[in-house]
């Protein structure tokens, strides 16, 4: 596959090589007359975190649908560890906008919701759920429903149960979108740790320039109407520096500037 | 889960019993006793053992009634939500079973079916199903996108989607459905002894009315309402014990 539009930032000798957790192979998707996706290709290294950045309605949450599962494109296809893609599988767990949290059970059971599907025991399942709940740092409120938490507790919930499953993949669509500014900040700091830590490869839908070179391995520019790459941007220093550092890093505050350069003419 | 306090249901009951004693006493009309008399009828009545044998009369068209609408109209409530050519199909029918002036039908139904228990379940049945059948239809037809997304993006079956996702998350609204069917149903059933045949608790409303003896009259429409809002109460605790999470403040208590 061959992407000249990659910025080499700095060195790319440490990067894995050709080992990627998921390729989107020329993926074209329609919803009536309205092109989404035009033959889209886009790489994504395994154990790193790839954004999927760009404006409103340039069908970034339509190519994590389609990596999902949950949708069909209409030509191309995706691989995930080499396999073909046709429809949900174990190996990709997915984080919603919306929290879609079930209002009527309590965390621990929306936790143990995924495992439930999957036929888990009872006692094992709740022992898994309580670990992540306990990682996510809602220990304590394994009882409550979620119209007693917060949003960003809520989506702590939806993280915890994309995490229990246990997939190779985390697809996250927005996640931070629906809490407020702190909240994400937190989190922002919290997915940092969680890559270092969990051997996932995570693709991350945002519209937050600043959230996704602070998060990112990799950023891929989305341009809209039809939907393409115009632009991969690797990030290579920032992984290594402290936390508090990333945001007054030159390399941030260039890239941050250079994405909206090439973004702000398509942004009404 | 919020409740009302105690108080605040004995002084509304208070008010509302005070306000009959005092109408009674005015009199409003002649026709109209009052609380204590009423009250003194239906304990005579309780103790007679007439309330009984009225209550067994009427609660078989009831409860066949309310049961086979319940299901029947869940049952169908769900296909028609989920399937928009059975919404096509079906809901048409329970719209205008809704609408249609039902004390009317009564003699085509006696003339079809007779005086038995089959036209009175038939009456409970078209009073409380159109509502249990639509408000599910429409409750299924919102369950939000992302949480159906959220079953299929972890590998539920479409079975599992339906018993896990789409039945609770339409919970609130099938039981909302249902308590107002059942109501409906009380007032089918007593409407059926009213108008097809007197039995049971229409009969001691006809026959007391007959010999003008009121007290026993508001003591049986008392007693009928009495036992509609406590099947009401049960509804809402089975609804709070299988879907606990739902229920942010009470609905009736």
């Amino acid at each position: 596959m061959v992407m000249p539009q990659i910025k080499e930032a700095v060195n790319v000798t440490d990067m894995p090589q050709s080992d990627n957790a998921v390729v989107a192979r020329k993926v074209s998707k329609t919803y009536g007359d309205v092109e989404a996706l035009r033959e889209l290709s886009l790489e994504f290294p395994r154990g790193q975190l790839t954004s999927l950045l760009g404006p409103s309605g340039c069908g970034k949450t339509t190519l994590l649908k389609i990596i999902a599962g949950l949708l069909k494109p209409n030509s191309g296809e995706i691989e995930v560890n080499g396999k073909p893609v046709t429809g949900p599988g174990p190996d990709r767990a997915f984080v919603f906008q919306d929290f879609a949290l079930m209002p009527w059970a309590n965390v621990l059971r929306n936790v143990a919701f995924g495992l439930e599907l999957r036929g888990v025991a009872k006692s094992e399942r709740e022992a898994v759920a309580e670990k992540y709940i306990a990682e996510v740092g809602l220990a304590g409120f394994e009882k409550s429903y979620p119209h007693q938490l917060s949003g960003g507790m809520r989506q702590r919930v939806g993280l915890a149960r994309a995490l229990s499953v246990d997939a190779d993949v985390l697809l996250m669509d927005e996640p931070f979108s629906a809490v407020d500014e702190q909240t994400r900040r937190k989190f922002q700091e919290d997915l940092l740790n969680l890559v270092q830590h969990e051997n996932k490869t995570f693709i991350f839908v945002t519209h937050s320039i600043e959230e996704a070179v602070y998060v990112s391995d990799q950023i891929a520019i989305l341009l809209p109407r039809p939907s393409r790459v115009s632009e991969i941007i690797r990030p290579t220093d920032l992984r290594h520096k402290n936390v508090d550092n990333i945001r007054r890093d030159p390399e941030y505050l260039d890239i941050v500037d250079s994405i909206w350069a090439s973004l702000r003419s398509y942004v009404e | 889960m919020k409740r009302r306090s105690l108080w605040l249901k004995i002084i509304s009951a208070a008010v509302l019993f005070g306000a009959w004693q005092i109408a009674g006493m005015i009199p409003v009309s002649y026709a109209f006793p009052t609380f204590f008399e009423s009250m003194a009828a239906l304990v005579r009545m309780a103790f007679d053992g007439t309330l009984l044998m009225a209550y067994i009369e009427t609660l078989r068209p009831l409860v066949v009634g309310v049961g086979i609408s319940a299901v029947l109209g869940i049952g169908l409530g769900l296909w028609i939500g989920l399937s928009a050519r059975f919404d096509w199909l079906f809901s048409p029918i329970f719209i205008v079973m809704q609408a249609a002036p039902l004390a009317a039908l009564i003699p085509l139904l006696v003339m079809a079916y007779g005086i038995g228990l089959t036209s009175k379940v038939f009456v409970v049945c078209i009073m409380a199903m159109p509502v249990i059948v639509l408000n599910t239809a429409s409750a299924v037809r919102n369950t939000p996108a992302s949480l159906k997304e959220m079953g299929r993006s972890f590998l539920a079956s479409d079975r599992m989607i339906m018993l896990r996702i789409i039945i609770p998350a339409a919970s609130p609204v099938i039981f909302s459905g249902l308590r107002l069917g059942v109501s409906a149903g009380f007032i089918g059933a007593v409407l059926a002894e009213l108008k097809i045949t007197p039995t049971g608790v229409g009969d001691i409303i006809t026959y007391s009315r007959s010999i003008a003896d009121y007290p026993a009259m508001y003591a049986a429409i008392f007693s009928i309402i009495l036992l509609a809002v406590l099947f009401l109460n049960f509804l809402e605790r089975l609804e709070v014990y299988l879907f606990e999470g739902n229920v942010r403040g009470y609905a009736s208590d």
